[in-house]
């Protein structure tokens, strides 16, 4: 028999039988729809993060004191706000070192209030990061060394202190001391909890003062090329190393956190289509189970096919390809319906999606092989029927 | 050895010795105890015999349904035990054509499909197929029935679909398994006919197997089977014709009688 044949004569048992092969369907087109719409939720998030980390700027290199590990607790710092000129020497450049020193504060305007981080930083900022500015201006060199009590707020800050007021030349209050809004970040969004837009940038030395405080938290250090940055991460160190003898400290580039994170969200990721994958399984068993009772059911067709001359082979792979067709048909309305809900999450949720290429490709790859998988233990029952015990079935 | 002068030397199926054991739970079940037999090229023989005789065995074995347990059957001089599933299924796709008591046609598929379906097994293409479907339906005066389901069609409708379908393959024997036991007697005698004509005319060998004397009557030999043994085999030197021969188209490819004619 003819492969095309065997199809044909596939599809028509599947339509003659349209409500079972529909039912039967339902289990993979929700396993398959599950995959799609969870890895769809897991490469959003992926994504998202490593959109906002690089985002942040290029060829950065955060400097802080201490081991860096995803999770694990900051090391308290001994740095000073001096090591920026030390750092800067080493870059060849004092304008690309900032500075951070943070701390979470309640921000007052009127009766409005906010809980913001509060960033102790210094001029030299906007060299290092991508931090666009909505209206007026940065922090000055000025405004550092003679400690003036001026702030630039994160979108969301100013949005909650004043509304639709401009903020410019205003007054409000950090942990009950006041400040002047000099300037107004554009908004950028947050990543991994951390809402830059919930932040108020303030002269690192004003920032010690309200704290109390003569150490900084780290350093942000921009370096010139790509290239570069391996040779400079070293240095860093270095130089850090030397003036404190016997602590350790780290400078991870953004390549080292997007690939923590991306391991971390990859791995998130695969674990959700695992899950997914179980209900997967749970419809291969339902077309195994299906393609038993139809085995069963047709016992007298497939007598009287062998009396006319099928071989085992033949009746074997027509039901092995109404298996095939069944999850075939299922994995591809499962990840049309994946894809819709997907964007629809996507679009109207605040939950990011993005339907990577392979997880439609992996999913109909998947769903066939499930046929096949679950398909042949009754295929080969019917293909083994015995045609005189087959033909006397009613 | 059967008694009987055949027109031709010609040997369809020989069964030598054959003997057919089933295994039950923990009982065998000895079917036929060793039975030969030769069907010759264009004969036209009925086994007869009580239920549980071993016909049905019999008739299976000469289809190649089945092997013998002991013995050996050969299907135009080549024996059949040594076959694979695939030369076996072979040999019944082209040198056996079956009409089953209970007509066994694939219910929704249409008269034309259902004929056309051991062309399927032989890798006949589609138009081919249709044609020659098409063509054995209007030799069994089903022209006008072709695009009907099993169904939408009489009983006697439906068993001469069934024996378009074994004469579409054009098999050397064909087995006819109480080709009337499900017919009224006005039916079974238009399949009767059919099936003596496509004796005559095609020169097929016809094997009728039945309990029913009047049947056994059309064929030209006569097996009796008993007990899993053949115990008589005679000649019929007058096989019955149905009264009314005449109406059918001369020879087959060509239109028979609509079902109104035959009324």
């Amino acid at each position: 028999m003819r492969l095309a044949e065997s199809f044909r004569v596939a599809f028509a048992a599947l339509r003659s039988n349209r409500l079972r092969s529909a039912l039967t369907m339902v289990g993979v087109v929700i396993g398959v729809a599950a995959v799609i719409i969870l890895v769809a939720i897991g490469s959003g998030a992926k994504q998202e993060v490593e959109s906002q980390i690089e985002g942040l700027g290029s060829n950065l290199i955060l400097v802080v004191p201490g081991r860096v590990q995803f999770g694990s607790a900051p090391t308290a710092s001994r740095l000073q706000l001096s090591d920026a000129t030390l750092l800067g020497r080493v870059v060849g450049d004092q304008r690309r070192v900032t500075v951070s020193v943070a701390s979470g504060e309640v921000v007052r305007m009127g009766s409005s209030q906010a809980f913001a981080n509060v960033v102790g930083t210094n001029e030299n900022l906007p060299n290092v990061f991508n931090r666009p500015l909505d209206r007026g201006r940065y922090l000055s060199a000025a405004d550092v060394d003679t400690r003036r009590r001026v702030a630039v707020l994160g979108a969301s800050v100013a949005g909650r202190l004043f509304g639709d007021i401009d903020p410019i030349g205003r007054q409000f209050s950090i942990a009950g001391v006041r400040f002047r809004v000099v300037g107004v970040y554009d908004g950028v969004g947050s990543a991994f909890g951390i809402n830059r837009d919930e932040e108020v940038h303030i002269p690192v030395t004003a920032q010690q003062r309200l704290l109390g405080i003569q150490t900084v938290d780290g350093f942000g250090v921009k370096a010139a090329t790509t290239s570069a940055i391996n040779d400079l991460q070293g240095r860093l160190v270095s130089a850090l190393e030397d003036r404190y003898p016997g602590e350790e400290f780290s400078a991870v580039t953004q390549t080292q956190i997007l690939g923590t994170v991306g391991r971390f969200l990859g791995m998130l990721t695969f674990v959700l289509a695992a899950i997914a994958a179980i209900s997967l399984l749970v419809g291969g068993v339902g077309v195994s189970n299906i393609m038993l009772v139809s085995v069963r059911e047709r016992t007298a067709e497939i007598g009287l096919r062998k009396a006319l001359g099928a071989r085992q082979r033949d009746v074997l792979l027509q039901f092995l390809i109404e298996a095939v067709l069944l999850t075939t048909f299922g994995g591809l309305t499962g990840i049309a319906i994946g894809a819709a809900a997907s964007w629809a999450i996507g679009t109207y949720s605040p939950v990011p999606t993005v339907i990577a290429w392979w997880s439609p490709v992996l999913a109909a790859g998947v769903s066939a092989a499930v046929g096949v998988f679950f398909g042949v233990a009754p295929a080969r029952r019917a293909g083994r029927l015995d045609p005189v015990v087959a033909l006397r079935a009613e | 050895m059967t008694g009987y002068d055949t027109a031709t030397d010609v040997v369809a199926v020989e069964a030598v010795e054959v003997s057919r054991t089933y295994r039950g739970d923990g009982v065998d079940v000895l079917a036929l105890r060793g039975v030969s037999m030769r069907v010759h090229a264009g004969e036209y023989v009925a086994i007869v015999g009580p239920s549980g005789s071993g016909k049905s065995t019999l008739m299976h074995l000469l289809g190649c349904l089945d092997r013998p347990t002991t013995g050996r059957l050969l299907m135009g001089g080549r024996d059949t035990a040594s076959m694979s599933d695939g030369e076996l299924a072979r040999l019944r796709n082209r040198t056996v054509g079956f009409v089953f008591q209970s007509f066994q046609l694939l219910s929704r598929t249409s008269a034309l499909d259902n004929v056309a379906l051991p062309l399927v097994y032989r890798g006949v293409g589609r138009a081919e197929r249709h044609g020659r479907a098409e063509a054995a339906l209007h030799a069994v005066g089903l022209g006008h029935r072709i695009g009907h389901r099993p169904s939408q069609l009489s009983g006697g409708e439906q068993q001469r679909v069934a024996i378009a379908r074994a004469l579409v393959a054009e098999p050397s024997v064909l087995l006819a398994d109480e080709p009337t036991g499900n017919l009224d007697t006005r039916n079974g005698a238009e399949v009767m006919r059919l099936l003596d004509q496509l004796n005559v005319e095609r020169d097929v060998a016809v094997i009728l197997v039945t309990h029913e004397p009047d049947i056994a009557a059309h064929a030209r030999r006569v097996l009796s089977v008993r007990d899993g043994l053949i115990e008589r085999d005679e000649a019929n030197a007058s096989p019955v014709r149905p009264r009314r021969v005449e109406p059918v188209g001369t020879e087959f490819g060509h239109d028979g009688p609509g079902e109104e004619e035959l009324r």
